[in-house]
């Protein structure tokens, strides 16, 4: 059944799959992280304000996201940014984002309340003589988020943080319905150049399953440490 | 902005000259639920075998779950699906593999298999979790009762997990529902599909994904309406589940 297997294909097209495909990957990866981690903080905080409009708001917009699949989210903002920045900087037309762009705000903004629902566990999992002690030192709401709650949460959660890093690094792939050449989106541009999808599929699978292996290794790990340091 | 807004376009017939736009949802609704539900029954099943493999005492056994459920997990879906769709027809025996191109529904039925494969390993590691959670007395009191392994986890320890992971598993049929839009990547037209298939032939965007977007939300709503039903009927008695007051 591999006797037709041409590895030659991944020899000649491994260098745009990386270089390119992967490049790509890990980009959008690591700033949708960012930015999704910082925005879900945000959230989270907001869906623990004692302020109830706040509360509901955050909370509307997490369980909004949460019921959406991502491919329909995906196809919502590239739709929906040109518009948006049309009106934002006044422009009578659709202003055109590109995919890049398009493609991070996506994902910052779908992340971002899955980030949120972990950095509200690891909140509220602080106990609160910590917010009496903050008090008693005379901190503020911010001080005392930014100084005691917040960094003591993102320790704790660090594990699970990078658990839902590595749904995202897959949910990346999605990209592919607009037609970008991510990593898949790049294997599979050469898979259907060359008639050679049995390789390409088999080869991209291999390289997630590895990297995956890794990192969740990684993540076990982490969550073993952080658990000594408790 | 200047958008023209028309939620009329709904009533308005779609390019086939016989079903309107809504129809075109409603049919993309079917296939979404469809989808979801033949791949749950198949997830639940292997997911409870995978999940009971992982808590016997063979370390063998145990391992070959262990690597279903990475395998499974460490593959993104859209990668899964491709494989699916357009790998393992080729890998079989020719005969096989043309029968499998030829079916009538073939987005469909590969779509079913995948989500069933993809969701079975998170469903898997659930049962386990669910199982190990278990006092470790239930199990001893079954043997003790004469019951075989096999007596003991079917008419003892999974109907036990089951109540007791009924909360995450909840999830994941949420998920699962979402998932099967990765589905029109091979051209399953399914819900999602249909929305983007209703903007592309009316460019109504904003109306289609709204409705799309309207419809999850209520799948949504009946789903974790119903397994909060579930729940309260199903919860054991004596944990914190079942309430404090019972």
């Amino acid at each position: 059944m591999f006797s037709q297997f041409d590895f030659d294909v991944i020899a000649r097209s491994w260098l745009y799959l990386f270089r390119t495909g992967m490049a790509f990957t890990l980009e959008l990866t690591v700033l949708s992280m960012l930015g999704g981690v910082a925005l879900g903080t945000l959230l989270a905080l907001g869906r623990l304000s004692s302020f109830k409009p706040v509360a509901l708001l955050a909370a509307t917009y997490v369980n909004l996201i949460r019921a959406v699949p991502l491919v329909l989210v995906i196809f919502w903002f590239y739709f929906l940014v040109p518009y948006v920045a049309a009106w934002l900087i006044g422009a009578a037309e659709p202003v055109k984002v590109g995919t890049f762009l398009s493609a991070l705000i996506t994902f910052i903004l779908f992340q971002a309340a899955y980030y949120c629902e972990i950095m509200r566990g690891g909140i509220q999992a602080i106990s609160r003589g910590q917010l009496y002690a903050a008090q008693a030192l005379g901190m503020g709401y911010w001080q005392t988020m930014w100084l005691i709650v917040l960094p003591q949460a993102f320790r704790n959660m660090l594990p699970v943080l990078l658990t839902q890093t590595i749904v995202l690094f897959q949910d990346v792939s999605l990209v592919y319905v607009l037609s970008v050449p991510d990593f898949v989106g790049a294997a599979s541009k050469i898979a259907q150049r060359d008639g050679r999808l049995v390789e390409m599929y088999v080869f991209v699978a291999l390289v997630y399953l590895l990297l995956c292996c890794v990192l969740s290794w990684l993540a076990r790990r982490l969550q073993a440490r952080v658990a000594i340091i408790r | 902005m200047h958008y023209n807004w028309n939620w009329a376009i709904f009533r308005e017939l779609s390019p086939d000259g016989v079903h309107t736009y809504w129809d075109t949802l409603m049919s993309g609704l079917a296939w979404t639920l469809a989808t979801s539900l033949a791949g749950w029954v198949m997830a639940l099943a292997l997911g409870m075998l995978v999940g009971v493999l992982r808590t016997l005492p063979s370390p063998w056994l145990r391992r070959a779950g262990t690597a279903y459920v990475e395998l499974f997990r460490n593959i993104p879906l859209l990668v899964q699906m491709f494989l699916w769709f357009f790998v393992v027809p080729e890998l079989l025996p020719r005969a096989a593999g043309d029968w499998l191109k030829a079916l009538p529904n073939a987005p469909f039925l590969t779509a079913v298999v995948c989500l069933g494969f993809f969701t079975s390993a998170r469903v898997a590691v659930q049962v386990t979790a669910g199982i190990e959670a278990l006092a470790g007395g239930q199990k001893l009191a079954a043997l003790a009762l004469g019951l075989t392994r096999r007596q003991t986890y079917r008419h003892v320890l999974l109907p036990l997990a089951l109540r007791i992971i009924l909360p995450p598993l909840t999830s994941e049929f949420l998920n699962i529902i979402k998932n099967s839009s990765v589905a029109l990547t091979i051209g399953l037209m399914e819900l999602t599909a249909s929305a983007r298939a209703v903007q592309e032939f009316s460019f109504q965007v904003f109306e289609a994904f709204s409705a799309a977007t309207l419809i999850y939300v209520l799948v949504n709503i009946v789903v974790v309406a119903g397994m909060a039903w579930l729940e309260r009927r199903l919860a054991l008695p004596g944990t914190l589940a079942s309430g404090g007051g019972r």
